[in-house]
């Protein structure tokens, strides 16, 4: 995504005469289907939601313009701030969790041993598969009833009896963290891989001679070469956990008591469910804002080699 | 002598420790997919109760797949609907990628660095905040609740990545392989078909694999865009069927809809895993 300039960029100049003015006429018609796809499911719908934002809009009946009345009353919205902090806690939670276990894995899977491959190719299954299958999946093993953990639990002799995980906090919030890093650290695992494998195994080498540990070689070497890397699995890391929903809403209902529902759960709510289109849009902008901002200082430190 | 025995000892011992993680870890990562699809085959009261062992031990059942196929309008209505909208989806994200790649890479036009950033750049809108304004515009051209609908919002999510990809693809060609066939008076419609298609072939694949996965997986937009019921892609149906809408959850039916759901990614990862790994790498090199 970072190189956007043009690499083959200008044609020679005698080429300007009318089979050029064709070219450009042909060039414009091969883009259209994309930019005709983008403007009316991306731009229009964007400059919509921010015009629905300053409106009262009901799904039936006319909309009343009301300036940032939705943006006052978002701040006075208790939901949302719930909403938004418990978003940013399982975003920083998650995000840690999958780095510790996918920078493991993919300085084991570097090595090319026999079956190397085969080991690599069993921790990246679970990224293929839905976000949805993978919540219904574990909603099955999550169930205090049918399910595996609680059985397990109850059994092991941990918990006297089984015990409904998905009916406190801090359990559904850590088994949907244990579900999302089996699912996600496969994926880090290979970007974090193609940043290993860049690096030569010269420099390696060389300070293997020069006596260093492997631990010092990791920190000394390889974390800092691999800065652009982990920079760019972290943006895709916390942009997406910081759009999270269905999880939430397949395992756990946003439950118990609302305490899991994210942003975007409760933007889905106010919008779908409580049919308050304007404030759900309001809710939207602010979401959007934030994770902008996100990718744009995430972008900065991965362009600007001292930021990290 | 002595330290040859060590060292070999020591290899065998290093060797042992890697792969007793690789196999541990690996069946760690594998054992909820497997988990799943054994219960799948399990009589109804047996997927009833914990999962210990996790194969059926009073012999294999399709009950669960039964069950399943009762749910609303029918299994395959629902299966339907869902290999409709991907292949859908697949074809148009390569058509219209393959189009705008070629643009992008061979042609000058006004705007043309500007239109590609733009279009690049919308992966950095979540289009979750956009959802509300797409129901109403689908509901303005007739199209809410219709799988069209839903296939073309799934092609522009895709257009960042698939232009990206293909335009990437077309640059790798060099250029005197069309402009010989432009001499040769060829159309540039038959050039990009008969000359070009072939070479970007690698990146058609990959394009149609993440299109594939994603509109085939897609939970929230779907769970919006189609409020018929029998329009439901497979996973809005089988998360109605987990919120209990379709009565006592039968756990045994949902993983045989899990089975159903997860089949056709994990084999086409499996049969076209180059293409998928070097769709996850192109951002990570670059």
């Amino acid at each position: 995504m970072t190189s956007l300039q043009q690499p083959t960029g200008a044609q020679p100049v005698r080429r300007r005469n009318n089979r050029s003015r064709r070219n450009q006429l042909a060039g414009l018609l091969f883009v259209a289907p994309a930019l005709i796809l983008v403007l009316i499911f991306f731009v229009i719908p964007l400059g919509m939601a921010f015009w629905m934002s300053l409106h009262n809009w009901p799904l039936l009946g006319k909309p009343r313009f009301i300036w940032f009345d939705n943006y006052s009353r978002l701040l006075q919205d208790a939901q949302f701030w719930i909403s938004l902090r418990f978003t940013v806690y399982y975003t920083v939670i998650v995000t840690i969790a999958i780095f510790a276990v996918a920078f493991p894995l993919a300085l084991y899977a570097e090595r090319s041993r026999p079956l190397t491959k085969l080991y690599r190719t069993a921790f990246f299954l679970p990224v293929v598969v839905g976000f949805g299958s993978a919540s219904l999946l574990w909603a099955w093993l999550l169930d205090v009833d049918s399910g595996l953990f609680s059985y397990v639990f109850a059994y092991s002799g941990l918990t006297e009896k089984r015990i409904n995980l998905l009916a406190d906090f801090d359990t559904t919030f850590w088994s949907i963290v244990v579900m999302v890093v089996w699912k996600t650290a496969g994926f880090n695992m290979i970007i974090l891989l193609t940043g290993l494998q860049g690096i030569s195994t010269e420099v390696q080498e060389a300070a293997r001679m020069d006596g260093a540990s492997s631990w010092q070689r990791f920190r000394r070497i390889t974390l800092p070469l691999m800065r652009r890397t982990i920079a760019l699995a972290l943006i895709l890391s916390v942009s997406g956990s910081m759009l999270a929903f269905d999880q939430f809403y397949i395992i756990a209902d946003g439950g118990p008591q609302n305490r899991t529902v994210t942003a975007v759960y409760w933007i889905f709510s106010q919008s779908f469910m409580s049919f308050r289109l304007g404030y759900g849009a309001a809710l939207s902008m602010v979401l959007l804002v934030i994770l902008v901002i996100i990718s744009v200082v995430q972008l900065r430190l991965l362009r600007n080699p001292e930021g990290m | 002598m002595a330290r040859t025995r060590n060292s070999s000892a020591r290899r065998l011992f290093a060797n042992i420790r890697y792969h007793g993680f690789g196999i541990v870890v690996g069946l760690l990562f594998l054992a909820p997919l497997v988990w799943s699809v054994l219960v799948s085959f399990k009589p109804s009261v047996e997927a009833r109760q914990p999962p210990l062992p996790p194969w059926p031990v009073d012999g294999f059942s399709v009950q669960s797949y039964d069950n399943l196929a009762q749910y609303g309008s029918g299994i395959w209505t629902y299966t339907g609907n869902s290999l409709m909208v991907s292949a859908a989806t697949v074809v148009a994200s390569v058509i219209v990628s393959l189009f705008a790649g070629y643009g992008f890479s061979r042609f000058r036009f006004p705007f043309k660095n500007a239109l590609f950033v733009l279009i690049i750049s919308t992966v950095m809108i979540p289009f979750q905040s956009i959802l509300t304004p797409l129901f109403l515009i689908l509901t303005k051209l007739g199209l809410q609740n219709t799988l069209t609908g839903i296939v073309l919002v799934y092609v522009t999510l895709q257009l960042p990545f698939s232009i990206f990809m293909m335009r990437n693809a077309f640059d790798a060609v060099p250029k005197e392989i069309e402009d010989a066939a432009r001499v040769d008076g060829a159309s540039v419609l038959r050039v990009l078909y008969r000359i070009m298609l072939p070479l970007v072939l690698p990146g058609v694949v990959t394009v149609a694999i993440f299109a594939f996965l994603a509109s085939w997986n897609e939970f929230l937009a779907a769970l919006i865009l189609l409020t018929d019921q029998n329009k439901y892609t497979l996973p809005v149906l089988m998360a109605a069927v987990r919120s209990g809408q379709f009565g006592t959850i039968d756990w045994g039916a949902v993983q045989s809809g899990v089975t159903l759901m997860m089949a056709p990614c994990l084999a086409l990862f499996l049969l076209l895993q180059r293409y998928y790994i070097r769709g996850l790498t192109a951002g990570a090199v670059k």
